[in-house]
């Protein structure tokens, strides 16, 4: 079975294909294929898992270019990270497509939906078997261009556009750190593979400039597609698309790319201590920087998001303090329970119709299953015990305890904001009065499509924490690790959850502190966060509103100082060409014409010579001939 | 008795000078080709005379002269051929309206 994981990608990929150009003639525009499709590559993908957990690889590769002595080869392999890669993805996909057969029906561009999705999942699960950096570069693009035209699927509203274009941009930027991080890591170790630089790394052939420059330009683009800081600002207005694809690629699966590709290449960044300082701490500011703003979004949607910015943060971070286990650990139980927020979220909308949190409330009562799966998928956030989200975040605080306490607290106050935010965005939302009426009272439960994907998210998001063990063993960096239980770290991570969550009913549920005197109170704080620290404005004064105003000096410049060279030897040109033109016409054609006229004139006083009269030719004849015999007898 | 060579040279001087008039003068094709004939003659005259009187000449002054004769009569037929065209083109031959051949 493990042999056949080069199928998993394939599949999803003829769907996309099948739906891109038969959809319409398909019943349901084709949605059923990428199911039927998805549903294969997830069997497919268990039995890799099962084939892998019982000490099975496999790998393949194609001749993709020679070059010399240089062959470049393609392939996939697939080890106990890719194994369990591929059951996230596709499951988490699965439950995407199914949830979005309710959630999308009627869509204007339905057909293209379940294109782009299924195209999703291909690249997805390809990026996740590349044996390589530049296949995995490759794939890296496409699910970055899969989001980008999810996020901008319903284009004719001008800020879905631009979220998109914002999107692809802000990723764009750590791409191509990332892309001069594969080729300087490609010089020094003359080979594309992830085991082969590792193997170079190991061996000293990497200059130690080079490998610090190379891991610190590949987590670049982690940083873009993971939407760490500073290149995280794209992850929240990319909740402009449709939730469930919101789900699956900006919650479980394409935003944890970042994650994915630190760990693939962790031969490279362990042994770079500056590569992993840097990781470390751009994933713990992220986490609690995120974090924060959660705080006072309004958008359920956006408080996901920048919940998604956070735990990423956790992830990265865990990865700079050498937690590959546990980073990868909460990678698979944070999308399980996120996509699950996001698709009970989708579920919320869809009944209701808004974003806002301020305009829902109760809706726990209209909107059970929803309602208590949430309360699963948020329970996990939180990390209470005995969710899935408790023993990641768990394993994650014990690695950055032991490894770097500044770490450490700074994860421990991300996960007090952690539980106040989630703990606020689900009391808003399905607690309280009803805050819209109109709104509440037509809001119902979907159907099965949306509540099963949602009931089997909620039981993985109650239950994978309980696979710590097994997983330890599969997904490991060197030699199998498993963070021991810390009772510190347990005590420091319950109170703080506990208290977030207790401050956060505080405040919304008992009105012990009115919300508008805490505002008033900390209003500096409140405008900073709500205004996400002006790192929107910022970017949008230096980049956007830099470039346009450079676009103008340049098109000044262009205007008067190109042009006017261009203009001025046109000038030049045309004054040159005038005054050739006039030496052509005085000079040489007068020259010619003069010889001409000369011939005329010429020829008009010698033609009077040409009498037609022979005798009077006879009597030049006979007078030059006298004259000959004169000259001849006097001379002679 | 002799005659003195400047008599036949004289007479072939004034024969010429007579063809020459006649060929210059004249508006009439067959006149000017009369003058012309009188001037060919008037050189055949002239070898006659310097054949007879001058020593180891004689031979080659006789054929010269016998020479111009053969071709004076070629030369005189072909003109009256090219004058009787003339004369069925033009109706006339008079000399000095034919241009055909002018620029």
């Amino acid at each position: 079975m493990v042999e056949l994981a080069w199928l998993i990608p394939l599949l999803p990929l003829v769907a996309a294909v099948v739906i891109a150009f038969l959809g319409k003639r398909l019943p349901g525009q084709g949605d059923r294929i990428g199911i039927a499709a998805i549903s294969m590559a997830f069997v497919l993908s268990v039995g890799v898992l099962v084939g892998v957990m019982n000490g099975g690889t496999a790998a393949g590769s194609v001749t993709w270019a020679i070059h010399g002595d240089l062959v470049l080869r393609m392939g996939w392999e697939v080890g106990g990270i890719g194994a369990v890669m591929l059951v996230v993805v596709t499951l988490v996909s699965l439950m995407v497509h199914v949830f979005s057969l309710e959630y999308m029906k009627g869509d204007v561009r339905y057909q293209r939906y379940y294109g782009v999705l299924s195209l999703f999942t291909f690249s997805m699960l390809g990026l996740v078997l590349a044996d390589n950096l530049l296949l995995l570069f490759i794939f890296w693009e496409l699910v970055g261009l899969c989001s980008f035209l999810l996020i901008g699927h319903w284009y004719e509203d001008l800020d879905n556009v631009r979220a998109a274009n914002k999107a692809f941009l802000t990723t764009r930027v750590g791409d191509v750190g990332m892309f001069i991080g594969i080729m300087l890591l490609f010089s020094q170790a003359g080979s594309f593979r992830f085991d082969e630089i590792a193997a170079a790394v190991a061996a000293g052939d990497v200059a130690g400039w080079a490998l610090a420059a190379g891991a610190i330009l590949l987590f670049a683009g982690a940083v873009g597609k993971s939407a760490q800081f500073p290149l995280h600002v794209w992850l929240p207005d990319a909740m402009a698309g449709p939730t469930p694809a919101s789900a699956l690629i900006h919650a479980a699966t394409m935003v944890a790319a970042g994650v994915y590709l630190v760990a693939r290449a962790f031969g490279i960044f362990e042994p770079s201590d500056a590569a992993m300082s840097v990781v470390a701490w751009i994933g713990a500011i992220t986490a609690l920087f995120a974090a924060t703003i959660g705080v006072v979004m309004e958008d359920i949607k956006r408080v996901l998001a920048y919940s998604t910015i956070s735990q990423l943060g956790f992830m990265v971070a865990a990865l700079g303090v050498g937690g590959y286990t546990a980073a990868m650990f909460h990678l698979m139980t944070h999308a399980f329970f996120k996509a699950l927020l996001f698709l009970a979220s989708g579920s919320v909308i869809h009944a209701t119709g808004t974003q806002n949190m301020h305009e829902m409330g109760g809706l726990f009562k209209k909107l059970p299953i929803t309602g208590w799966t949430w309360l699963i998928g948020a329970g996990a956030l939180i990390g209470i015990p005995p969710l899935s989200g408790f023993f990641s975040k768990e394993e994650i605080l014990i690695d950055a305890y032991a490894a770097n306490p500044a770490i450490f607290w700074v994860l421990v106050a991300a996960a007090a904001l952690t539980a106040f935010y989630t703990t606020r965005a689900t009391y808003l939302t399905f607690f309280g009065a009803p805050r819209d009426r109109a709104a509440y009272e037509k809001a119902h439960e979907g159907g099965m499509v949306m509540t099963y994907p949602l009931i089997i998210l909620g039981a993985l998001a109650a239950v994978t924490g309980f696979l710590a063990g097994p997983f330890a063993d599969l997904v490991y960096y060197g030699h199998p690790h498993r963070a021991e239980f810390n009772t510190f770290v347990f005590g420091v991570a319950t109170v703080v959850w506990v208290a977030g969550v207790l401050l956060a009913l505080a405040i919304y549920k008992f009105n012990l502190v009115s919300r508008r005197r805490l505002i008033q109170a900390f209003y500096p704080i409140w405008m900073l966060l709500k205004r996400r620290y002006y790192i929107d404005d910022l970017y949008n004064l230096v980049f956007v509103r830099g470039t346009i105003g450079l676009a103008m000096v340049m098109a000044w410049i262009d205007r008067t100082i190109v042009d006017g060279i261009v203009n001025g030897v046109a000038w030049a040109t045309r004054k040159l060409s005038g005054f050739i033109g006039e030496f052509d016409l005085g000079v040489v054609d007068g020259a010619v014409n003069g010889i001409a006229g000369a011939f005329v004139v010429g020829s008009r006083l010698f033609r009077r010579v040409q009498t037609g009269l022979f005798q009077s030719y006879a009597l030049v004849l006979f007078l030059g001939l006298v004259a000959g015999l004169v000259i001849l007898v006097i001379g002679g | 008795m002799s005659i003195p060579l400047s008599y036949p040279l004289m007479l072939a001087a004034a024969l010429f000078g007579i063809g020459l008039y006649g060929a210059l003068s004249q508006r009439n094709a067959i006149r000017i080709l009369m003058g012309i004939e009188l001037m060919l003659n008037a050189v055949n005259i002239n070898l006659v005379a310097f054949a007879y009187y001058l020593e180891g000449a004689a031979a080659a002054g006789q054929v010269f002269a016998l020479f111009i004769m053969t071709v004076s009569a070629a030369e005189v037929a072909l003109a009256l051929a090219i004058i009787l065209l003339l004369a069925k083109r033009e109706k006339h031959i008079d000399i000095e309206q034919v241009n055909l051949l002018r620029w």
